[in-house]
């Protein structure tokens, strides 16, 4: 895989340092990762060390060093999805793909991810997946979107 | 939008749009809150643009995608102007009928209306409704009168003339006294008096000076900021050009979570928008003040809500606070003086220039002035944003605005504050709502969060909860809150597995006492809070998972057991059919049975049962 995108993310924030988050944030949205090599090219560019890079890319949450599945599955576990029922659906999450947060299934389909809070608590539990809210879910509805989104993959494959 | 170059400009600019905006007969307005959006209100808003396309409709008509309008629970809403007329819980395919019926012959559509749970009236106005009846919304009433990516929408309600007023008719200092007389105090949590902060960075030695708006919402529970930021981002704008004007900075950023996309759209065109029309920039409103603004994303942490770790991420390093020793008004980003406040705080600004210090400080108590936005959530009926004057009680909001229990359970606390505030019981819901009626009872107002509570949530699990969010949460920097958070997780995981011992209880209100003594900052510092208060107001809670290992409220999985009542089962076999393990038996027809050796508790059969005969006890 070429870089070549990640010289023109860095140009656009004009190499600046304070820029790294954001542009981490468009390497990660353009590579659904932070590839190692990507992370070279920003240290050698911005002037840091990689090991200062290396520390922002693991500390926050939102990057991602290995490659995200295809689908997106976040669940909010923040405190009014928490009382309403969300360690339940984290549950059948699990069960339904196999994996711990965090983690990317083996065909690279699937990504589960538990968030401390969407900010769309007053329809809690909250389940965010490929870019769409899901509001008063529960474990039932959510094995539902798995088959939904599983179904649309089989689909694009035959 | 054309550049506004002087005072008369913008009031003549506001004139035109008014004039404009006179020529519509009708405005409908759709919710376009992050709520009404995962209720399908970006269909209902497509529908009516096609909608009114395709009949032909002679009358002027404008179709608004407003911000959040507070009331999410029963989105997507729609509202109707001139008659005001408030649709809930509207689907795509009402919209043909609301074009015909309500649009075209003025009629309103009963099933579209709220019902008054007590009196089964059906309402027609948003003033006629309870939720919205008891709140005072100043600074988020405006959310329901402009579409949030319109400039025009924004200068049409009066925006920016605080800022004219402030640059054209005030002193920075005439500006600095007026905020300390109004009594605003920070709406991130702390309570500190924003213009006492303003004054000490306006008196710091230095030539540059930045601002900050702190949009790090990470508060579980709360999302206030989101939608204010969301839906009014030009308030925010124009509260933070006002502040740097007072205080003298040139250079001010927006800090956003990364998971509130729309917020960071909706800024970033507020800005791009301003600065076209002269509002940002150089020679503001020919003023001869300069200032920009740009938006700083966050990574998804949650200690970076802490100033000092906030300007570590704008700085581009990773979020960890440092002493409090070296205050941020003299020392902040790149070591220059720096002035951080809440979203929520910003918006105020521009009300208080408008109306001066004087209104603004009659509303509220002594200590605490004006109103605060309270994301109302958990387990109360009417869930959503309400913004109330301080000094109100918990019990008008939970039951008055809230309209009380969810389903039938009795509710028995409200947590505020978040990870650094507590549960409060339903035996002190009289408290009024200010800074420090809270603090006095062991919780904190915070941001705004409030997530009540019923017989269904176990306090021991919900303290654990807390504990486990910080311990992940917690940077890592210092050792008690790295350490301690870990090892008090460690008793409390222990106490709801049932393998809790007598002495657990003192060990946690020890290692609770060394945390919030010896941690640096504000996160370890009240991170015991939630575990503390749940000790002080539900101990026989912790004492039944301890002694008796049972959990009263039937949510710790090591601790009950699922079964079928009998009498209720009609044997339909839904839960026969989703059960994991095939743990349920059972003739169609007949009475199921749960075999608990085999059950993993995941309680997908409560889920699935119509018959409300799944039980855990």
């Amino acid at each position: 895989m070429g870089f070549e995108h990640v010289g023109k993310i860095i140009d656009k924030h004009q190499e600046k340092r304070t820029a790294l988050i954001t542009i981490l944030h468009e390497i990660q949205d353009r590579y659904n990762h932070l590839p190692e090599e990507a992370l070279r090219k920003v240290a050698s560019r911005l002037k840091m060390d990689l090991n200062d890079i290396y520390g922002v890319a693991t500390f926050y949450r939102s990057f991602s060093l290995v490659p995200k599945g295809k689908h997106s599955v976040t669940l909010c576990l923040g405190t009014a999805c928490h009382v309403r029922g969300g360690p339940k659906i984290l549950r059948e999450l699990k069960k339904q793909l196999n994996i711990e947060p965090g983690q990317t299934t083996a065909d690279k389909q699937f990504s589960l991810n538990v968030v401390n809070c969407l900010g769309v608590c007053a329809i809690g539990p909250v389940m965010f997946a490929d870019g769409k809210f899901y509001g008063e879910m529960n474990s039932v509805k959510a094995k539902k979107i798995i088959e939904k989104l599983n179904k649309k993959r089989n689909e694009v494959k035959s | 939008m054309r550049k506004i170059k002087s005072v008369s400009d913008l009031e003549r600019s506001q004139k035109d749009i008014l004039l404009k905006q006179k020529q519509y007969e009708i405005v409908i307005s759709v919710c376009g809150g992050t709520g009404c959006h995962a209720y399908g209100c970006k269909k209902v808003k497509d529908q009516f643009t096609k909608g009114l396309k395709n009949i032909g409709i002679k009358k002027n008509i404008r179709l608004r995608f407003t911000g959040c309008r507070g009331f999410c629970e029963r989105g997507p809403i729609v509202t109707i102007q001139p008659q005001g007329i408030f649709y809930q819980r509207v689907q795509e395919k009402d919209v043909p009928l609301i074009l015909s019926e309500t649009i075209e012959k003025g009629k309103i559509l009963e099933h579209l209306l709220y019902e008054d749970a007590t009196t089964k009236r059906k309402l027609t106005s948003e003033k006629e409704i309870p939720f919205y009846q008891a709140q005072h919304r100043l600074v988020m009433g405006n959310n329901g009168l402009i579409e949030p990516t319109k400039i025009e929408d924004y200068i049409g309600i009066g925006g920016y003339q605080a800022l004219s007023k402030a640059l054209f008719q005030m002193k920075p200092e005439q500006i600095i006294h007026e905020i300390k007389a109004s009594g605003l105090r920070g709406r991130g949590g702390a309570g500190f008096p924003t213009g006492k902060k303003w004054e000490d960075c306006r008196n710091a030695p230095g030539e540059i000076k930045y601002i900050i708006c702190n949009c790090d919402e990470g508060d579980p529970g709360a999302y206030m900021d989101r939608s204010l930021l969301e839906g009014n981002p030009h308030t925010v704008l124009e509260g933070m050009i006002i502040g740097a004007y007072a205080i003298g900075a040139s250079h001010g950023y927006i800090y956003v979570r990364h998971e509130y996309p729309l917020a960071c759209k909706n800024a970033e065109t507020a800005i791009t928008q301003a600065r076209r029309a002269g509002l940002l920039g150089k020679n503001i409103l020919g003023s001869g003040f300069d200032f920009d603004l740009e938006i700083a994303k966050g990574g998804g942490a949650f200690v970076c809500g802490e100033s000092t770790a906030l300007i570590a991420s704008i700085e581009g390093r990773i979020g960890e606070p440092r002493g409090k020793q070296i205050h941020m008004v003299e020392q902040g980003l790149w070591e220059k003086p720096t002035n951080l406040n809440n979203v929520e705080t910003w918006a105020n600004v521009p009300l208080i220039i408008n109306k001066g210090s004087q209104w603004f400080s009659s509303i509220g108590t002594e200590k605490s002035k004006g109103t605060k936005i309270f994301s109302l959530v958990g387990k109360v009926k009417n869930t959503g944003l309400v913004e109330v004057p301080m000094g109100i009680t918990l019990q008008e909001i939970i039951f008055n605005i809230g309209g009380g229990q969810q389903d039938g359970r009795r509710i028995k606390a409200v947590q505020t504050g978040g990870p650094s505030g507590g549960c409060i019981p339903a035996s002190l819901f009289d408290l009024p709502v200010d800074f420090d009626s809270l603090t006095k009872v062991g919780s904190m107002m915070g941001s705004g969060g409030m997530i009540v509570m019923d017989e269904g949530t176990c306090m021991v699990d919900v303290a654990k909860y807390f504990v486990h969010f910080l311990q992940e949460e917690s940077c890592g920097k210092c050792l008690p809150c790295r350490e301690g958070l870990k090892r008090m997780g460690e008793i409390l995981d222990r106490i709801t597995e049932g393998k809790g011992n007598e002495e657990d209880l003192s060990l946690l209100e020890e290692l609770a006492e060394v945390v919030a003594d010896t941690s640096l900052c504000g996160l370890g510092k009240t991170a015991p809070n939630p575990v503390l208060s749940a000790l002080r107001y539900f101990r026989p809670e912790f004492e039944a998972h301890i002694h008796q290992k049972r959990c009263p409220a039937a949510v710790c999985t090591s601790l009950i057991q699922y079964s079928i009542s009998e009498s209720d089962c009609t044997g339909c076999g839904a839960c026969a059919k989703i059960c994991p393990t095939q743990a349920i038996k059972g003739e169609k027809k007949q009475s199921h049975l749960i075999l608990a050796e085999i059950c993993s508790k995941c309680g997908s059969c409560i889920d699935v049962c119509k018959a409300n005969a799944v039980m855990v006890q």
